[in-house]
């Protein structure tokens, strides 16, 4: 098992490097994110010098953010889960129809995106974890599901015109002064974000603290990295799957209507790829598939790198479309390369370690 | 039904011996799809002999256009079954890599002209370097998965992102049309025989597969390293090798089928050509009774899920389904049989069966 955070029993492990798995690679994220960040801040310069651009970056990948939190939680127990690009669009697809064309109220429509998530959640966790199918399968026939419901939904896309809505849609948060900039002509233009970059940056913090702090986090660690040892510390693994798929559905719902609140519109062809891009974003931000492995606040910065790069490669000029998809499987491609050396590096060390001295710290540990 | 057949297995060991046979899943399926036309529409099952608009004589008819455009799902379930097989995961860059090797076919075909009045080069060498390039890519995918020892499925994302853009820079952004007749025989029909060819280029493949399985203990190796890699590699085998080796037949098989959707249209979109086929032929593989997470395999139960979604398809448009909804129903139904075939579920039911068989003599006794 790849070793967990900083648990309690951290200090009974042998002495080696003090950074686990987790942080290294997330670590190594923050990192290229700060180099990209400064790379485009003082060479490319353009818009990167006003922080309002990166802030235009976050409010719109918030639901990006949101989806990836509950990739992340499923890969730490060492599922996956494809349905959330699907699920995100069937959301924005129904609220809009919802709002449009039965003049519904805004509220019920944030509670139609939860209920839609946690459905979704509840099938597929169940199918997953109470009846063993392999959750690729699961999530995947869910994401055929899901886009298939949305044409028979509504086919054509559309823009919201309800009044409450494009209101909630409008509305920005301002942000303390020094963030903001001036025009030329030396009016203040005071930095402002999104209503869903709140939700996705609460959502960050929450899970961060589950993951760290409860017994419900912990039982995610402990079941992605090793199923048989955790059903031998008496976890309920079954339950643990279980809730770890509805949860990412849920937020999959939630981020469903963060999505719908940025563009407004219902259309069968939205947030498509998000699955990918949730699952690589994860990854960059030093999630393993194998599960056992994953930190949040690198799937934060993972969801800002891959889209920092984006907006980068089409400043530098390469504008043509297949650049931007060309760059992301690169970046990921490094990253992974570069992941999988560390851990094969670490492997052998902490062999090496436990070879060397095998009697005090493991009897000690059991 | 599952499970009366294994309620009574030691009355009839030769009915539960079949029912037991990896292969039962899919003719299940199919039997009960096609009894489900039958019942529906009988005329779902007439061929004809028809003229078509070259004026040749060509077959038709539904169970035609299914073994038609099932070929090239079929013989991507062959390489695919092969990569489960060994690696333990699946490789969803299958459609991205079929706009590849398409794209190179048409750039070799066409040259730097999009439009030629004549080909520029022979079809065969186009075929050979789309299947050089297409195996190449294969040993990408393979080196990362074999030795990077990365997840299956998360390497094969790297060319699932690039992939599409990669076609699209290979020809400039432009759609060449073949206008040579000779090209078209091969996704269409060649004159005289009324079997369309993708079906027989299909049948060409399971044989020489089926040959080379038979002639070699490629299939032993696949299924022991997917079993236990620590183990072959104690008895003498080579995983990364063996690993390796699968995804560049999957490789190879692109290629084929690339060919083939070229061929049929004489031209490319790279965008939609062979959209979502990674997942339905990922679904060939799992509806074939393989466990997707390695191991043991079976080709032609593998081949048969091919058909068997291919039947659904095409059962689906008959009546009168939108092709952006069909999605939707082939979820279902993928459930559906995935459920019955989950071995909790199998369990759960021959228990059910055993109650009644036990509460049935006891009540007429009473």
């Amino acid at each position: 098992m790849l070793s967990v955070t900083s648990s309690p029993e951290g200090k009974l492990k042998a002495p080696r490097s003090r950074m686990t798995d987790t942080n290294l690679l997330t670590a190594i994220t923050i990192v290229v994110f700060i180099a990209m960040y400064l790379y485009a801040y003082f060479v490319l310069q353009e818009g990167f010098v006003k922080p309002q651009t990166m802030l235009n970056l976050i409010s719109t990948n918030a639901y990006l953010i949101i989806l990836a939190c509950g990739m992340s939680l499923v890969m730490i127990t060492g599922g996956i889960d494809i349905s959330v690009g699907g699920v995100t669009a069937l959301v924005s697809m129904s609220c809009a129809v919802y709002l449009d064309m039965h003049g519904g109220n805004v509220y019920v429509a944030m509670l139609l995106a939860v209920g839609i998530g946690l459905a979704f959640g509840i099938v597929q966790g169940f199918l997953v974890a109470y009846l063993k199918i392999q959750p690729f399968i699961v999530t995947l026939a869910g994401m055929f599901f899901a886009r298939g419901l949305i044409t028979i939904i509504h086919t054509n896309p559309f823009n919201v015109e309800n009044k409450d809505f494009v209101e909630l849609k409008d509305t920005r948060i301002t942000l303390p002064d020094f963030l903001g900039s001036t025009t030329r002509r030396g009016r203040f233009i005071p930095a402002t974000i999104e209503i869903g970059v709140v939700v996705a940056l609460a959502i960050v913090v929450i899970l961060f603290v589950v993951l760290k702090w409860t017994k419900l986090g912990r039982n995610f660690y402990a079941v992605g990295g090793n199923r048989q040892s955790a059903l031998m510390l008496g976890i309920n693994t079954q339950r643990t799957t279980f809730i770890s798929h509805v949860i990412c559905s849920l937020l999959a719902g939630i981020g469903g209507f963060v999505y719908f609140m940025h563009v407004g519109s219902g259309s069968p062809s939205h947030a498509t790829g998000a699955e990918m891009n949730a699952i690589a974003s994860a990854i960059i931000g030093g999630t393993m598939l194998t599960g056992g492995v994953g930190n949040i606040i690198g799937t934060l910065f993972g969801v800002l790198s891959l889209s920092l790069i984006q907006s980068i490669v089409s400043s530098v000029g390469l504008d043509q479309a297949w650049w931007t998809g060309i760059t992301i499987a690169a970046m990921l491609c490094i990253f992974l390369v570069v992941q999988s050396i560390i851990i094969a590096r670490r492997k052998k060390a902490n062999m090496k370690a436990a070879n060397v001295k095998v009697p005090k710290p493991k009897e000690a540990a059991s | 039904m599952p499970s009366k057949n294994k309620a009574v297995p030691p009355k009839t060991p030769l009915w539960a011996r079949i029912t037991k046979h990896q292969i039962i899943i899919p003719i299940a399926a199919l039997l009960a799809l096609a009894l489900f036309n039958l019942i529906a529409d009988p005329s779902f099952f007439r061929i004809e002999l028809k003229e078509n608009s070259a004026g040749n004589m060509i077959l038709s008819g539904n169970l035609i256009s299914i073994i038609d455009s099932g070929s090239e799902l079929a013989i991507l379930a062959l390489g695919m079954t092969l990569v489960t097989a060994a690696s333990g995961g699946q490789d969803i860059s299958v459609g991205a890599a079929i706009a590849i090797s398409g794209s190179v076919m048409l750039r070799v075909l066409c040259g730097n002209n999009s439009h030629p009045t004549s080909l520029q080069a022979p079809i065969i060498v186009a075929l050979l370097v789309a299947c050089l390039v297409s195996m190449a890519f294969g040993a990408f995918n393979g080196a990362l998965v074999a030795f990077f020892k990365i997840q299956p499925m998360v390497a094969t994302l790297i060319l699932f992102t690039a992939g599409r853009s990669i076609a699209a820079w290979i020809n400039n952004n432009e759609l060449p049309i073949v206008s040579d007749e000779t090209f078209s025989y091969f996704g269409n029909n060649i004159p005289g025989i009324p079997i369309p060819t993708p079906f027989l280029i299909a049948i060409v493949c399971f044989i020489v597969t089926w040959l080379f399985m038979k002639f070699t203990n490629i299939s032993l190796y696949v299924q022991s390293v997917g079993v236990n890699e620590k183990t072959s590699r104690l008895n003498g085998l080579n995983p990364e090798f063996i690993k390796l080796m699968t995804y560049v037949l999957l490789g190879l098989c692109v290629a084929i089928a690339a060919f083939i959707k070229v061929s049929r249209i004489s031209t490319i979109n790279y965008s939609v050509v062979a959209k979502d086929i990674e997942m339905d032929a990922i679904l060939a593989v799992a509806l074939g009774g393989n466990a997707l997470s390695g191991g043991k395999f079976s080709m032609s139960a593998s081949v048969l899920g091919a058909y068997v979604i291919q039947f659904l398809t095409t059962t689906l448009y008959k009546f009168e389904v939108k092709a952006t909804a069909l999605p939707a129903y082939k979820a279902v139904v993928v459930i559906a049989l995935v459920v019955l075939s989950a071995p909790t579920v199998r369990e759960k039911l021959s228990q059910l069966s055993k109650k009644f068989r036990k509460k049935a003599p006891a009540a007429k006794a009473a």
